[in-house]
């Protein structure tokens, strides 16, 4: 047991990965030398050889493009795209290729590929550095699109990912990459790919969150209640597809109230999905309208206001308290 | 019916005029106005210590990540200067000495840095495309400029840059296939700096030259020096020419040196040794000019100290415009629901007015 940042979570389940599973290769562009611009590969190419931890030429296309094939041919690549923000060059690869061969070749092959990528806002970055646009990939069927939160989840959610037959996109939380560090046993662990976690009890109100965000939706909660006397059923989803319906709706059903918070853009994003699976399985339980703290539907501003941009604790309270307000 | 070779319609040259010893082709040395001359000059130097001044600021967080352009000067500058206002430009986000050249204030640069979009925003008259900064993606663009040149009749060019990275990427050779097809006034202008962050050129392509890529295309390539401001603006002015009397594009590789880091988040230390950098500063652009200069009696010791004050004179008072201005647009969160449609749709009304309304309260 040590404690890590996120980034050396991240570390260790590529290293322990690699060791066990000849079959695993990194690729992407500044892996090897450098061993990531934000230092996730660090290592790796000392360890397992240039052959297994590839710099890739300036091609994010090219670097889906590749895995696709090394997967269909027994490899597991696990890609890096520097920021999510790039990921869109390797769109087509992802959505005609990586997502479909299972499908078009009737199960004669399958593409075990990982892309991890950081996404998300808060680190003063440049433009295409601070999106968070998950719901990309978990709108594209054949995709798994995974979310971890911690230095913990954030390890055993990425060997999940590497064992996994499918692809499976891997969003990285940039802004909590060192923000804290959590204890992470030394020993194996994996989590389920496509279940939540409970992460505090209460039967006043859910919240629903994940990635990054999940550290605002905590502050909210614990705000709650130690100004409001309210206890809230604290949900992290984990994997953003498939969606753990069970865990959510059962929640829901002991709480009648729910506030659901993305980063994401609003329309469309992560959060309706969830409000629509709630409608559909605990409609008779609410006791208040769903709502949910999220992004703008706009592009994320540069730095100096991206703050704004972001939802905090201070904004999921408000919502949290209109929502707890509602007389049923 | 014996293996024959097939004969190519282009060969790829390397143009050098004024070499990092001071040596200068006579015969090939352009005619260029001792006025021109001096204004490439102080745009050099008005670059570098621009950039130096950026660096400092980034590095006491008063603005943020950015691309140092330092050692790249001539390359730019050289490139820019064979083109007219009316001329279309579309730079990649290391492109501060070219994109001041064509008439960008320093403070944009320092707001759109800083955090504000209003940085990004394109003064009257000034056809400069944005900072583009996912890789190579901005040269497509560089022909649809040309091909609309082409529709209106005009005798304009579009000018794109990028870097050895790009030629990596997809969209650089659709681009250069495409502007071939269509032969549109487009120069495509890379910069080859050595490095896409930490991956050397050499690992970026097995090809000999960046510029022989063009051949593929039916495109002429060629390559010069790119830290020699002469040899530069010779390849363009010729590619310029060639795309006004609608020949068609032209790939330059101006072969430089990134002398600092990738961006400021960037540790060079981890890919590079010192020595390399050690022998690129010797072939650094600016002094070498400066010799020319100083050698054809256009420049001496004393009128440098003198620019060089001017030019710290100017940044300051950038600087100084720059930071009031955040200042004053620090608490305009609000703009950032402007500029996405031409008319705001309602549910995004809502959504400002939401808010508004939050920040109100809080």
């Amino acid at each position: 047991m040590a404690k890590m940042t996120m980034v050396q979570a991240l570390n260790l389940a590529l290293h322990q990965e690699m060791e066990k599973d000849d079959a695993i290769l990194v690729l992407g562009e500044d892996v090897a030398v450098d061993g990531g611009v934000f230092r996730v590969t660090e290592g790796l190419l000392e360890k397992y050889g240039e052959l297994r931890v590839i710099d890739t030429p300036l091609a994010e296309s090219a670097i889906i493009g590749t895995a696709v094939g090394m997967a269909i041919h027994g490899l597991k690549p696990v890609c890096e795209i520097q920021f999510s923000g790039f990921s869109y060059l390797a769109f087509h690869q992802l959505e005609s290729h990586a997502a479909r061969m299972r499908w078009r070749s009737r199960g004669a092959y399958h593409v075990p590929l990982v892309l991890r990528t950081p996404y998300g806002g808060g680190v003063r970055a440049l433009e295409h550095h601070s999106e968070s646009r998950e719901s990309y990939y978990a709108h594209t069927p054949g995709l798994k699109m995974v979310i971890p939160s911690s230095p913990r989840n954030a390890r055993a959610l990425l060997v999940s990912a590497m064992r996994d037959p499918d692809p499976v996109v891997f969003f990285e939380p940039k802004s909590i990459y060192r923000a804290f560090r959590e204890e992470v046993p030394d020993e194996e662990e994996a989590l389920p790919i496509g279940s939540a976690q409970v992460v505090r009890e209460g039967n006043d109100l859910t919240l629903i969150s994940y990635g990054a965000m999940m550290q605002p939706t905590l502050t909210a909660a614990d705000r709650l209640a130690e100004e409001d006397g309210i206890q809230a059923d604290v949900i992290d989803l984990l994997s953003i597809s498939p969606l753990d319906e069970e865990t959510c709706v059962n929640s829901v059903r002991k709480t009648g109230r729910v506030v659901i918070v993305n980063e994401a853009p609003r329309s469309f994003g992560p959060a309706a999905e969830v409000m629509a699976r709630l409608i559909e399985k605990s409609f008779w339980y609410l006791e208040a309208p769903i709502r949910r703290v999220t992004g703008y539907d706009v592009i994320i501003p540069l730095f100096a206001y991206e703050q704004a941009y972001l939802p905090d604790a201070q904004r999921i309270l408000r919502v949290a308290r209109e929502t707890l307000d509602v007389v049923s | 019916m014996p293996r024959t070779t097939i004969d190519l319609p282009y060969q790829v040259e390397h143009i050098s005029i004024l070499d990092e010893d001071g040596n200068l082709d006579h015969d090939l040395e352009p005619d260029l106005s001792e006025e021109f001359l001096l204004r490439l000059h102080r745009y050099m130097l008005l670059g570098r210590r621009f950039d130096e001044r950026m660096l400092k600021l980034q590095r006491q967080g008063r603005i943020g990540t950015f691309a140092p352009i330092q050692g790249q000067e001539a390359s730019q500058l050289g490139s820019v200067a064979a083109l007219r206002d009316s001329d279309w430009m579309a730079p990649a986000f290391r492109e501060s000495a070219a994109q001041l050249w064509r008439g960008q204030s320093m403070e944009s640069f320092l707001l759109y840095y800083g955090g504000y979009f209003r940085g990004g925003e394109i003064p009257e008259g000034i056809r400069n495309l944005p900072v583009a900064i996912p890789v190579g993606t901005q040269i497509l663009h560089a022909v649809g400029l040309g091909y609309a040149i082409k529709v209106h009749g005009q005798d304009d060019v579009a000018m794109v840059f990028f870097g050895d990275g790009a030629t990596s990427e997809g969209d650089f050779h659709e681009a250069v296939n495409n502007a071939g097809v269509f032969k549109t006034p487009t120069i495509f202008v890379c910069q080859n700096n050595q490095y896409a962050i930490s991956i050397p050129r050499s690992h970026q392509t097995q090809a000999k030259t960046l510029a022989q890529k063009a051949l593929a295309y039916g495109v002429p390539g060629i390559q010069t020096d790119g830290n020699d401001i002469l040899a530069v603006y010779v390849a363009a002015i010729e590619a310029v020419e060639r795309a006004r009397a609608g020949e068609g594009p032209t790939l330059i590789e101006n072969v430089t040196y990134r002398l600092s880091v990738h961006t400021t988040a960037d540790d060079p230390t981890r890919y590079r040794d010192e020595e390399e950098v050690a022998v690129w500063e010797k072939r650094e652009p600016i002094s070498r000019f400066q010799r020319y200069l100083k050698d054809k009696g256009m420049l001496t010791d004393n009128a440098i100290t003198a620019l060089e004050d001017e030019i710290k004179d100017e940044i300051a008072e950038a600087v100084d415009k720059a930071e009031e201005r955040m200042e004053t647009l620090k608490d305009e969160a609000i703009t950032m629901f402007d500029h996405l449609y031409a008319e705001r749709p309602a549910y995004l009304e809502e959504q400002r007015q939401a808010f508004a309304a939050h920040w109100e309260k809080a």
